[in-house]
């Protein structure tokens, strides 16, 4: 049986980044993904990382920005770890070789950002993602002799020892459709978010939630989960985002009249509000019939005010997406854009060491909640979080594996009861629906219910969509009969991940009866610090008969107390 | 592509090249019609046929947007991301109408549309030292390096390894352990950056490796098949004459003098002079060249070649002895060329580049807009204006300082 220091589940850039910071640490380290590593997720961010690394910028102001991003909902401890060791971060990645932009001093060029005071978004063109995660799979290469990596493994569940501690996992090959139990003194879930929970979303296929389902069938909390952040700009058919790094350039959103409509909620920062606000903002364009489009469901990009060097030289993906996927030459002509599901703030709740409420169990990057994001995460801010909580992950799990032997479990029996519900779904009658149709059922409806505007009576008929839904997934059926490359069965098991999800995320939003961030409840429509300055925790206690229970906990605040949020 | 969108949905019929390796069948085309405006995908066609007709269809996909490179396949023959296809364009493509999807070439097929990137496409990437090799000291800050070396090496960064230049690549299928385009355009990445310290440990390397740059035929399938302007070949190319021009790294590929000879055949001709190509590249580059030991060696391994040229009367006794022979003026404007590449101020380092990147390929710049890199100086002059003489207005310089050969059969 495999047996490692440090197993983490995941190979995108917060994986990457605490195998790296573990190994450093001389810890054995597995990265078991379900996907090659440079298809992670991570590979789609565009626009850039924050980092207050320009001399007249200092990490408390964008600590203070990322405060104010979150609608006062983040940690403010966890924010300022962040904050202050962005800069670090970003030289380090710069170190072993990513590609950062430069001005013409040769030093690293920073852009402008969506609820950033000052120009602070260190980026490669629009591919910051990609050459971020293709350069820490560089440095895996490098260290392969330290680093074993499990490609092409999917997760089935964590192995919780008596005690509650995580001492391994239970993974299926892919590849030849093998069983494996993985015994580790640590296990880091990185395997990123949930946004196939939502259709359209900005989120790969392979986004579907297993960290945050495998933890909390495990017993540890999920936090902000009502909070998914819409990004504005994603092209209107097919849901593709275009970076906010268009805005950063100077971009201009119009409605249907030519207006630019941000001058009513945003007159200060204009394009370059928070994204939560620009959403509501578009949506209401939308809404009130000043919609673009022949439906009148979008809205205009215009990048045509960006001179045209400029963009094609750092905004190059962008001219290729408006061009392929919506026939646009963005140089030449505005670009139809809608608000679309791009980000869950929430997930398994974490320390600023990444460890979760299990013993052994850490969560970095997207699948976890320190909350540094809280209401609504700034642009660019995402890949920070995955470096600095991946890291810091990885090494506090290595840490912890020198101070203690290899757990004894006898994970036999799980292993064989993953391995028996496996052979059930692949034999199920053709009685019931199709994983695709329940799937797509369950995308439609939160896209209505659980987006940018929400509602009781919305919330509540999702609510209850979502058990009948959970309910079909129990004996949906599939066609594959196969061990190898079995996606079909793997399909199956991401639906009950991303039903998990879905359920926590809608009980979350009914749970809280006010607007805040990316929450807003048309029935409740304002702030309430009062009564809701507050995290909302959701678990399956004990063996999750009683069903996802509701609680709280408080948000750390430090030195920015709330205030009116306007930009 | 503009006119397509805002199309009413239409049927498609895709057919699929199945493999099942637990069936102990051999592959087999498999048909299904989906219903989709054209202007969308190929890989969403294909994943609607998965939801409707048939789940165990085998494809990797994730991102539907170009940028993981999962999707790598061959849509009516040719190499192509699936989710980067649009349907009515490979209808037109297609033979009979159908549009025919089959897995990547050059490597080993595991399911259906799904291939063993590991064993061939990761190892090539493997053997080129993928990772930077930073200057020492380490700064504090950022290493300083110039704004247009990042710009240009963001170019090979763009690469999202999707396996389309390997499946296209014509050397490989002679030669399988050929380095390759997706691996060599990687070593660029690292040769082109100014904090790298092993240039040339990297070049000298692939220029002795016998399966290494100067492996390459210079077909130009890599450059058609990547999805994202990576240009491979020409990142080969770069690669090449950074080894030779400023290493001067002399290879026992013969790659160096056969560039070498080209050039100067070419210079003295005007057009190539075939029959003293070989033996100036074995030999050395003069005419005393084929009388080196080398040469003879390689002029007998090539007899059988040579014969059968002769009896096809693709070569005359009289025509190999003789050079080609071309007008006066004409000769003057080709050596017109070389007199400007030689007479450039070598001490800034300046090169001309064939560089289609920033530039895009839809339409020539605004005249006050001058497009970035259309000659780009290597080592961080300043974008320079177009040599006159060499660029009409809305084209490319022709690429002069090397008329790249090859030395692979």
């Amino acid at each position: 049986m495999p047996a490692h220091d440090v197993l983490i589940i995941g190979a995108g850039l917060a994986g990457q980044r605490a195998a790296l910071a573990a190994a450093r640490k001389g810890a054995s380290v597995a990265v078991m993904s379900k996907v090659h590593p440079v298809r992670s997720h991570s590979v789609a961010a565009a626009g850039g990382i924050n980092a207050a690394i320009s001399l007249d910028d200092d990490w408390h102001s964008h600590a203070y920005d990322t405060v104010k991003g979150s609608d006062y909902l983040g940690d403010q401890d966890a924010i300022e770890v962040m904050c202050s060791e962005a800069p670090g971060e970003v030289m380090e990645l710069e170190h072993i070789g990513v590609t950062f932009h430069r001005n013409d001093k040769g030093e690293l060029d920073l852009r402008a950002f969506g609820g950033a005071s000052m120009k602070r978004t260190a980026y490669v063109a629009d591919i910051t993602g990609q050459a971020m995660l293709h350069v820490l799979y560089e440095q895996l290469m490098k260290h392969h002799e330290t680093v074993e990596l499990f490609e092409e493994w999917f997760t089935t569940s964590l192995l919780i020892d008596e005690a509650r501690r995580c001492c391994g996992v239970i993974a299926r090959d892919v590849r030849s459709g093998a069983m494996e139990a993985f015994k580790a003194k640590n296990v880091i879930l990185a395997c990123g978010g949930a946004g196939q929970v939502y259709k359209p979303t900005t989120n790969g296929l392979i986004v579907t939630g297993d960290g945050i389902a495998m933890a909390y069938r495990a017993g540890a909390p999920l936090m902000d989960m009502e909070m998914v952040q819409y990004h504005p700009t994603c092209l209107v058919e097919t849901g593709i985002l275009i970076t906010e790094g268009a805005r950063g350039e100077g971009a201009h959103l119009l409605n249907a009249a030519g207006e630019r409509f941000m001058e009513k909620s945003a007159p200060n920062k204009m394009e370059l509000a928070s994204r939560d606000v620009v959403s509501r903002a578009e949506q209401i364009e939308i809404n009130e019939g000043r919609g673009v489009g022949p439906n009148g469901e979008g809205i205009y990009l215009d990048v045509t005010v960006v001179p045209r060097r400029r963009t094609l030289e750092a905004l190059r993906e962008i001219v290729n997406l408006g061009r392929d996927f919506a026939g646009v030459d963005i140089t030449r002509e505005p670009i139809m854009i809608r608000p679309g599901q791009h980000y869950i703030m929430g997930g398994v709740k974490t320390d600023a060491d990444g460890r979760t409420a299990i013993e052994g169990l850490y969560a970095a990057g997207e699948v976890a909640c320190v909350s540094v994001h809280g209401g609504n995460r700034l642009g660019a801010n995402s890949l920070l979080d995955t470096l600095v909580f991946g890291r810091r992950s990885g090494e506090h799990a290595a840490d912890r594996a020198a101070h203690m032997g290899m757990p004894e479990m006898d994970s036999g029996a799980r292993l064989l009861e993953d391995a028996a519900e496996i052979e059930a779904i692949i034999e199920r009658p053709r009685d019931g629906r199709r994983v695709s149709e329940i799937k797509n059922e369950l995308g439609e409806l939160m896209n209505r219910y659980a987006a940018v505007f929400r509602d009781e009576d919305g919330l509540q008929t999702a609510l209850e969509t979502i058990g009948r839904l959970k309910e079909e997934s129990q004996n949906a059926w599939i066609d594959d009969r196969g061990t190898v490359f079995n996606q079909d069965v793997l399909g199956a098991i991401e639906l009950g991940y991303m039903i998990d999800c879905a359920e926590a995320t809608v009980i979350s939003a009914i749970e809280r009866k006010e607007s805040r961030g990316a929450q807003f409840r048309t029935d409740y429509p304002e702030r309430n610090d009062e009564q809701w300055l507050k995290h909302i925790d959701i678990a399956l206690n004990g063996d999750g008969a009683g069903g996802p229970q509701v609680s709280y906990s408080p948000v750390t605040i430090t030195q920015w107390q709330p205030e009116e949020r306007t930009y | 592509m503009a006119e397509s969108h805002g199309r009413p949905p239409e049927p498609f019929t895709l057919r699929l090249r199945r493999y099942d390796p637990e069936s102990g069948e051999a592959p087999y085309w498999d048909e299904h019609t989906i219903e989709l405006e054209p202007h969308r995908s190929v890989l969403e066609a294909i994943l609607q046929a998965r939801d409707r007709f048939d789940g165990s269809i085998g494809i990797r996909c994730s991102c539907r947007q170009a940028i993981c490179g999962s999707c790598g396949v061959r849509v009516n023959g040719e190499p192509a991301l699936a989710c980067h296809t649009h349907l009515d364009a490979a209808r037109r493509s297609a033979r009979d109408g159908v549009i025919e999807i089959e897995p990547m070439g050059n490597m080993p097929v595991i399911k259906d549309l799904i291939v063993d990137m590991d064993a061939v496409h990761w190892k090539k990437i493997q053997r080129v030292t993928p990772w930077l090799i930073g200057k020492q000291p380490v700064p504090e800050r950022e290493y300083l390096v110039p704004r247009e070396s990042m710009v240009d090496v963001t170019q090979t960064m763009a690469c999202i390894q999707c396996g389309a230049c390997v499946s296209d690549c014509l050397a490989m299928e002679v030669d399988p352990l050929f380095i390759g385009p997706a691996a060599l355009a990687k070593a660029y990445r690292f040769v082109g950056d100014p904090r790298d310290d092993e240039h040339f440990v990297r070049l000298n390397d692939l220029a002795q490796d016998q399966h290494g740059m100067f492996d390459c035929t210079h077909c130009f399938k890599c450059v058609d098949a990547c999805p994202k302007d990576v240009n491979p070949m020409g990142q080969i190319m770069r690669l090449r004459r950074i080894a030779t021009a400023d290493h001067h790294i002399v290879d026992q590929n013969n790659g160096e003098r056969h560039e070498a000879a080209f050039a100067s055949l070419i210079r003295d001709n005007g057009l190539l002079w075939e029959a003293e190509l070989l033996p100036r590249s074995y030999g050395g580059n003069s005419w005393l060249g084929k009388f080196h030991p080398r040469a003879g060696k390689e002029l007998i391994s090539s007899l059988p070649s040579i014969v059968k040229a002769l009896l096809r009367g693709k070569v005359t006794p009289m025509g190999a002895l003789k050079p080609h022979r071309i007008p006066k003026q004409d000769l003057k404007s080709v050596q017109s060329i070389y007199e400007r590449i030689d007479g450039r101020d070598r001490s800034s380092g300046q090169r001309f580049e064939l560089n289609l990147y920033i530039v895009g390929e839809d339409e020539p710049p605004p005249p006050e807009e001058p497009v970035v890199a259309a000659v780009v100086a290597e080592a961080g002059a300043s974008a320079a204006e177009p040599p006159g003489g060499l660029a009409t207005e809305g084209e490319q310089p022709a690429e002069p300082t090397s008329p790249e050969g090859s030395t692979s059969e």
